[in-house]
């Protein structure tokens, strides 16, 4: 167990490091640079900028030196900013977009398992049908139109919601149901293939042959064996909420680090934009490797190598 | 049941043609999931849907009213009427002739995304699944530090760098969605390999390249069908979120991304703008993956319809 979790953590570091050779490679190729204004800027200042910020060395050594400096958690100072740098700006966005993709996993996990469950027990019913028919209804309606749609309705029409904005409780609502409806759905499938899947096991007729009450029956022999492979995507499933919201913060302008990546790529601030990519890599590296670890305690049949 | 010792009656069994039970042809894997496919009313129905919108794509010079970029001054924002059934947007263009015009850009960014990803992925999990050892090592390895990139921030890094263009859009999101597809291809010839026909064809002295393209291929092909028909509706949604952020394709090129993106600034006073292309995406997403969900039952054996 504990070769195992330090062999994944030392994995972390070549990934990281490949994301960030990567990611600096293609910024390094993309036109336009972070100087570039409406008015043209005079070539003294930006060639002082570039000095001022490194641009002016070779790419390797621009590079060596970023990581140098990522090494003792310093992401480098923003280039549109001014006077902040990255790991201030991510720090401020960061608890924003944490706790929406939080709250909307929190509202994935209880819309979706219970769906999911009643779905599969009633397998073939009314209830069901309308289960898979939102579970792949959630699945085909893109966050931006959802939002749109939840907008006219319960903002503009019916104006129990505001619009946009972040901070008081009633404006959580709208970007939270937004971000959490697809992965409910995802949920709700997949809780559903799960319990069906159990369902045909051999040891659920032997429990029923047994004389065991059905309520013991899908405690005990279903749902137990039926969660684990849903608990094993609820790491993917928070991952996605924290770095795939970048849509639903800019529509409903919330000052996460979503819509500051946006903002970095229109202006490119490269080192935004790599503080970013690397911020989001961890968060999904960490959240896989809690969820490895959470599948052995939950199933005794898995063993580490 | 015969009893041992007893003499079989000697009677000859009339063949019996029975109208309501007609003799069983030959039932391969795909001629039994054609057959389920045609059962299936959901299916038709989706499959009517996608063929539909397929066929107004490709005619949509005949099928459009105006230019998808013609002006009509004077009648921004106009709300729909007989003249422009689905209105016009902010500068006054058609939204029913962009949007007819703007699934092909949608459609073709599904469609050849995955054959590019169907190209890459088989390469990739193919050679590590067939030849297995160091290749395979080092094939998924490489895989693994995709896998950890954060998909879509990924692809916008991608298109920042290499522009926005139809050909870049395909090229960005087929370059970082192949993993799925490669690990499933590996996946299933490491378990195909193992399995009791192909070590039958072994026996009989089958050459490697036979088992290949005989046994091992036709085998691990519904899966990969199946996971490239879902891969579709998720790729129209990526350039949907591509546009919706400034990175699609390039005005005046309608696609349906970048009409819902232009209706954004426009909610309020044109939901129409929005409305009918996020209409037009949700359903064909949701068409795509009623087609998956058939297609995967209709692929499986196990079901018995």
């Amino acid at each position: 167990m504990t070769r195992y979790l330090i062999r994944r953590v030392l994995w972390l570091v070549p990934v990281l490091l490949f994301v960030s050779l990567i990611t600096f490679t293609l910024m390094k190729l993309t036109p336009g640079g972070p100087w570039d204004r409406e008015k043209q800027l005079p070539p003294q200042v930006v060639a002082e900028l570039n000095r001022r910020y490194n641009l002016d060395k070779p790419a390797w050594e621009q590079y060596l030196f970023y990581m140098g400096n990522v090494l003792q958690g310093d992401l480098g100072p923003s280039y549109i900013y001014q006077n902040r740098s990255v790991t201030t700006i991510l720090q401020q966005g960061l608890p924003h977009t944490a706790s929406l993709g939080a709250l909307a996993a929190l509202l994935a996990v209880c819309i979706g398992i219970p769906l999911g469950i009643v779905a599969a027990l009633r397998q073939n019913s009314g209830v069901d049908y309308a289960a898979l028919f939102f579970a792949t209804l959630g699945a085909s309606v893109p966050s931006f139109v959802l939002a749109f749609i939840l907008i006219i309705v319960f903002a503009l029409n019916l104006r129990l919601v505001p619009t946009s904005g972040w901070g008081k409780p009633n404006q959580y609502i709208l970007p939270v149901v937004t971000l959490a409806l697809g992965q409910a759905a995802l949920l709700t499938r997949l809780t559903r293939a799960s319990v069906l899947e159990v369902s045909r096991q051999d040891y659920m007729r032997t429990a029923r042959a047994k004389g065991l009450q059905e309520f013991l029956v899908v405690r005990r022999h279903l749902l137990k064996n039926a969660l684990i492979p849903v608990v094993t995507i609820l790491g993917p499933i928070l991952a996605f909420l924290i770095t795939g919201s970048f849509i639903v913060e800019n529509v409903f302008s919330i000052p996460g680090v979503g819509r500051l990546f946006v903002q970095g790529i229109s202006q490119r601030d490269y080192s935004l934009i790599m503080g970013t990519t690397l911020l989001y890599t961890a968060v999904i590296a960490v959240l896989n490797l809690i969820v490895d670890i959470l599948y052995g305690f939950i199933d005794p049949r898995i063993t580490y190598r | 049941m015969v009893l041992p010792n007893t003499p079989l009656p000697s009677i000859t069994v009339p063949r019996v043609s029975s109208p309501s039970i007609p003799p069983r042809t030959s039932r391969g894997l795909w001629k039994d999931a054609w057959r389920r496919l045609l059962r299936n009313r959901l299916a038709l129905v989706s499959f009517s849907y996608v063929v539909l919108i397929s066929l107004a794509a490709i005619l949509a010079d005949v099928l459009a009213p105006y230019d998808p970029a013609r002006l009509f001054p004077g009648l921004s924002y106009a709300p729909p009427s007989p003249a422009h059934w689905l209105g016009t947007d902010d500068v006054g263009r058609d939204v029913l002739s962009r949007l007819l015009h703007g699934a092909r850009i949608s459609l073709s960014v599904g469609i050849f995304v995955q054959l590019i990803i169907l190209v890459i992925g088989s390469l990739v999990g193919g050679i590590a699944g067939y030849f297995g050892g160091r290749v395979e090592n080092l094939l998924m390895r490489a895989t693994d530090v995709f896998y950890a990139f954060p998909d879509l921030l990924f692809v916008i890094i991608i298109m920042t760098a290499i522009g926005p263009s139809i050909f870049n859009i395909f090229l960005a999101i087929a370059l970082v969605n192949w993993v799925n597809l490669a690990r499933l291809v590996r996946a299933q010839l490491l378990s195909l390999r193992e399995r009791d026909f192909v070590l039958a064809a072994r026996a009989l002295g089958a050459p490697g390249q036979r088992i290949l393209t005989r046994h091992l291929l036709p085998n691990a092909l519904g899966p990969m069908i199946v996971t490239l028909m879902f891969g579709i509706p998720q790729t129209m949604f990526t350039e949907a979120a591509l546009s919706f952020i400034g990175l699609g394709v390039r005005p005046p090129t309608a696609s349906w991304g970048t009409m819902i993106e232009r209706g954004n600034q426009a909610i309020f006073s044109a939901p129409h703008m929005v409305l009918f292309p996020g209409i037009a995406i949700s359903l064909t997403m949701l068409a795509f993956n009623f087609l998956g969900d058939c297609l995967r039952d209709a692929l499986d054996p196990q079901t018995t319809r």
